[in-house]
């Protein structure tokens, strides 16, 4: 009777909760409250939708994910005692953290303990530092603008740029990379306009850029911000064609800034508008599942995910030490790995490379004006 | 000089913004000695009240935002009364303080989890006209920004000073036990002040998140320059509140323009330090006023 | 058992907890302990001045960061941790006089503005004076001290090193509060007025209580750099002043242990509400609002109220108030 009762029991937890009887650990640390919630929220279902897939497909060697999700409140020191909790509760590989303040301070904490870890950050700093278990699952800023400089100057002929930029961790290492670019390639700075996190208010931003004599902008905030600055600059008549990256052209700042992002164009490495139908499948399928459309950040958790899969494949075990080897240098195509999305490599510091986008904002939408090759 | 005119304009039209905030806050001071943390955060508000009538349940614009008013009124001004400051009146000013700081944590936390954690576009009472003067770029929103809250303002003045409610309300703000031998049914009266400040919140709401965008995190910026304006322009002086608003609005853009963007929120944080110092009854408020 | 043998054997007992708590735990425990020890000293600090002299602090985050980027920036220059942590608390001691002075000839609450741009502006510094502070990025790669030859670079000797300092600021504060001085905050705590008819000069009493308050605040900060070994301005904003001032007045301001059990409570209660996900930090905001209506003294408030209902003796009930405010 006893053992009936037990059988039935473990046949009832196992039918409902599938996810308390796996074995293999993924810990999610992203910002799922604070300023950074925004991304941090969009990440974390990207990585639980891939989670889902893979545990309805069989799992990773034929165990199922048992995900984990720590909020590191979009505070750093937040995030890196989330990290040690994750590693101190089995982790065996660590997603996130999407801003680059947090994910500074917490990949010490992985290397520490020789965790892998997959960040949505793009700051460069990241993987200057020699760090053998952080891995991007986007290109960091300083290969992205590059191709952005040299469209500004050679495809529109501008000299004379003037940059706006949030004044947070996130502005600032986009910022000091597109200068370093920029003096390279001999373009003149007119206007340097540091803004700050939340701002509101950008007239006198507007009329700075406006009164410097620039021949283009290059626009380098967040979302809310992006839209607030494309709004007020189309009110002051400011004609010059604006620039960025991938948030500059989301779809987010279209919905947010309406007519006034047209015109505006950036490089974008990941985008759900991008021409590549398995990109396009995964956000209807994101939609659906969530309600709202996916963006860059869903689809780099969603794909850290299933690197996690490839790469533990590849290797045959899970193990942490052989997972940061095999990463390295590591190519997956996406006609092998669909879960990549698209085909991607990493080199000896974890940086990746990935096909990437021209993208202009027409009539409310992204167009791919230039597919850029991988570097 | 069409720089200026345009820096001057904007900054108005946001100062009077700060400013619908400051004098609700410069008011709930007055009457029950509520400094309220929250104050940023009753303006985030309203919006959403307007987005969930629209977008969740299909409202025209018209009929959601009156409805956002009114609904501002009972929750931020009524319930939040009721339920939080009314049972703290006694335990003075701390408790009540770090109440409303919780209070602000509780609304921004709601908005992002049970509307969404994403700034979203918000519809436009005005066509977004663009008028030029000189070089300047003037749109119709700035102007009407302007207008409606300072007429919101001076009504509210006229209100107070005018009709013998008003003048109740004044009396309890000055001196409640006065007041009350003289007649006054001061409990009444604080509610008022209460459901007033939730109106004037949800005005402003209106007004600037079309430009703004509504997102969960908008209040923290606000609630600390209304804090500021309600300090700088007097803590006893509606009109002070006024003043110190579009002077911060001024004040912040002049100073991104031609100080130095990386300090411009320095700027307000030392005239507020100044003020203290120099004059601490604020510009226009009066050192008679009760002490804050 | 007497109260006075309470008032010994409870510390005493409490402190070999903390000496057992963290043996055999993982790291991410013991982190979180250092981190409430260090956060219980800061918090001490603003006791002093609001809870003893009454006065509202909105910038004790930033004498944090002030005391942080100190130590960090005199310990990477290659000086011993002792030389900023000293330092740290002799620099905030001087500017908390210094903004304190003209902020208490004023008015009462006034201090509280003050302190609230003050934070702000610290915030800008840190983040804008890149060539000193190392702006956004901040400063990374603190050492752990070592003394004489003993090193704290393992979490569990950071632990023990952080509870030494955290066991004499404990007991610096609590000879504070019971020397003439701090009988001198009570009287003025409980009856301004009649304090001053009394004799005892006010606004000197209150602006020393500001600046030493102000100068725990440094020694947390201290800790803090080779604690987290990365400091950036953002750990130091205005939300993070509100979040000490909340450890402050949720566990009980003016009372001894207050601050220890309300930084306990702002840094675990989150671990221990974090089933419930998303809804953490709107719960934890919802029972901080209801704490207040019930009891604003706090949670030994709360306690003690609750203890009176269980054994409504009038003995108890005096003896119990009396152990809670030391």
């Amino acid at each position: 009777m006893i053992r009936r009762l037990a059988a039935t029991t473990l046949t009832c937890m196992a039918l409902t909760a599938p996810a308390a009887m796996a074995d293999v650990v993924l810990a999610d640390v992203a910002e799922l409250s604070g300023a950074g919630a925004a991304a941090g929220a969009v990440w974390h279902d990207g990585v639980k939708m891939a989670v889902e897939e893979i545990n309805a497909s069989g799992g990773i060697l034929g165990e199922m994910i048992d995900l984990k999700e720590y909020d590191s409140q979009t505070d750093p020191q937040n995030s890196r005692a989330m990290v040690q909790k994750a590693i101190d509760e089995g982790a065996y590989v660590l997603l996130g953290t999407v801003y680059s303040s947090s994910t500074v301070v917490n990949m010490l904490v992985a290397q520490q303990n020789g965790v892998p870890q997959l960040t949505g950050s793009e700051s460069p700093t990241i993987t200057a530092k020699g760090n053998p278990y952080i891995f991007r699952t986007a290109f960091g800023a300083q290969k992205g603008l590059p191709k952005l400089v040299s469209y500004l100057k050679d495809g529109l002929g501008a000299e004379k740029i003037a940059v706006v930029w949030a004044n947070t961790e996130f502005g600032k290492g986009g910022y000091d990379a597109f200068m370093s670019i920029a003096d390279e390639q001999g373009l003149e700075i007119v206007a340097d306009v540091s803004t700050e996190q939340g701002q509101v208010d950008f007239a006198a931003d507007v009329t700075k850029v406006k009164g410097s004599g620039a021949d283009a902008v290059f626009v380098y905030l967040t979302e809310e911000e992006s839209a607030r600055f494309l709004i007020e600059a189309e009110k002051q008549g400011l004609e010059l064609p604006l620039g960025g990256d991938t948030v500059l052209v989301s779809q987010k700042v279209i919905d947010l800034a309406g007519g006034a992002a047209d015109g505006a164009f950036g490089h974008v490495g990941l985008s759900a508008e991008a021409p590549v139908p398995a990109i396009q499948e995964m956000a209807a399928r994101f939609q659906e599942i969530y309600g709202y459309s996916a963006d860059h950040n869903a689809i780099k958790g969603y794909i850290g995910v299933y690197v996690v899969k490839y790469v533990t494949e590849q290797i045959g075990e899970f193990d942490r030490e052989k997972f940061a080897e095999t990463l390295h240098g590591l190519c997956l195509s996406a006609a092998d790995y669909p879960g990549v999305l698209m085909d991607v490599c990493w080199d000896e510091t974890g940086e990746m490379s990935r096909e990437s986008f021209l993208v202009e904002v027409v009539d409310g939408s992204q167009e791919i004006t230039e597919s850029l090759p991988a570097n | 000089m069409s720089e200026f005119i345009q820096l001057i304009v904007s900054g108005l039209s946001t100062g009077s913004i700060y400013a619908l905030a400051a004098v609700g806050f410069t008011l709930l001071w007055q009457a029950s000695q509520t400094i309220n943390f929250a104050q940023g955060e009753f303006v985030m508000v309203p919006a959403f009240f307007v987005l969930v009538l629209t977008v969740k349940m299909g409202l025209p614009v018209w009929l959601a935002m009156p409805l956002a008013v009114i609904l501002a009124v009972l929750i931020l001004g009524a319930l939040f009364k009721r339920l939080i400051v009314e049972p703290m009146f006694r335990h003075g000013t701390i408790p009540l303080v770090i109440a409303t700081i919780a209070l602000g944590i509780l609304l921004k936390e709601m908005v992002k989890e049970f509307y969404s954690p994403l700034g979203q576009p918000f519809p436009s009472l005005f066509p977004q006209t663009v008028l030029k003067i000189g070089n300047a770029s003037i749109s119709v929103p700035d102007i009407a920004n302007l207008i409606i809250a300072m007429g919101t303002i001076f009504a509210l003045q006229l209100f107070l000073s005018g009709t013998r409610t008003g003048r109740s309300m004044q009396a309890t703000a000055q001196n409640p036990d006065v007041a009350q031998i003289l007649g006054v049914d001061i409990k009444r009266m604080v509610l008022y002040t209460f459901l007033i400040n939730g109106a004037l919140a949800a005005i402003a709401s209106i007004l600037i998140t079309p430009i703004y965008l509504a997102k969960f995190s908008n209040g923290e910026t606000l609630g600390l320059v209304a804090f500021i304006a309600a300090i700088v322009g007097g803590f006893n002086q509606i009109r002070g509140a006024l003043v110190g608003g579009l002077l911060l609005g001024v004040i912040d853009n002049l100073s991104a323009a031609y100080f130095s963007s990386e300090y411009r929120q320095a700027l307000p944080m030392l005239l507020l330090i100044v003020i203290i110092l120099v004059r601490p009854q604020g510009l226009l408020g009066t050192a008679e006023g009760r002490t804050v | 058992m007497t109260t006075k043998m309470v008032r010994i054997l409870f510390p005493l007992a409490a402190l070999a907890l903390l000496v057992l708590i963290p043996l055999g735990q993982g790291n991410y425990i013991i982190y979180v302990m250092t981190s409430w020890l260090m956060f219980s000293i800061a918090a001490m600090g603003l006791n002093l001045t609001l809870g003893y002299a009454g006065q509202i602090s909105l910038a004790q985050a930033s004498f944090m960061g002030i005391g942080a980027y100190i130590t960090a920036l005199l310990t990477l220059a290659g000086y011993h941790w002792v030389v900023g942590w000293v330092a740290a608390m002799g620099a905030c001691f001087g500017i908390g006089l210094l903004l304190g002075y003209p902020a208490l000839r004023v008015q009462h609450h006034f201090l509280a503005f003050v302190t609230l741009a003050f934070n702000t502006l610290v915030f800008l510094v840190l983040r804008n004076e890149e060539w000193l502070t190392g702006g956004n990025h901040g400063l990374v790669g603190m050492p752990r001290p070592s003394f004489f030859g003993i090193s704290t670079g393992k979490n569990l000797e950071f632990y023990y090193f952080v509870l030494i300092l955290f066991v004499i600021s404990a007991a610096v504060f609590y000879w504070i509060v019971n020397s003439p001085w701090g009988r001198a905050f009570k009287a003025l705590r409980e009856n301004p007025v009649r304090a001053e008819s009394l004799g005892v000069d006010t606004r000197r009493i209150t602006l020393l209580a500001f600046a030493i308050g102000s100068a725990f605040g440094g020694g947390a900060g201290a800790i803090m750099s080779p604690l987290v070994q990365f400091i950036e301005p953002g750990s130091f904003a205005l939300v993070h002043s509100l979040k000490i001032l909340l450890m402050v007045v949720v566990g009980g301001a003016g009372l001894f242990y207050g601050p220890m059990l309300g930084a306990a409570v702002v840094i675990l209660l989150p671990e221990f509400l974090r089933f419930t996900e998303g809804y953490y930090l709107m719960i934890y905001a919802a029972l901080v609002i209801v704490l207040m209506v019930y009891s604003p003294t706090g949670l030994i408030g709360l306690g003690t109220k609750l203890w009176q209902q269980i054994r409504p003796q009038s003995e108890v009930r005096k003896d119990m108030s009396k152990g809670a405010q030391l």
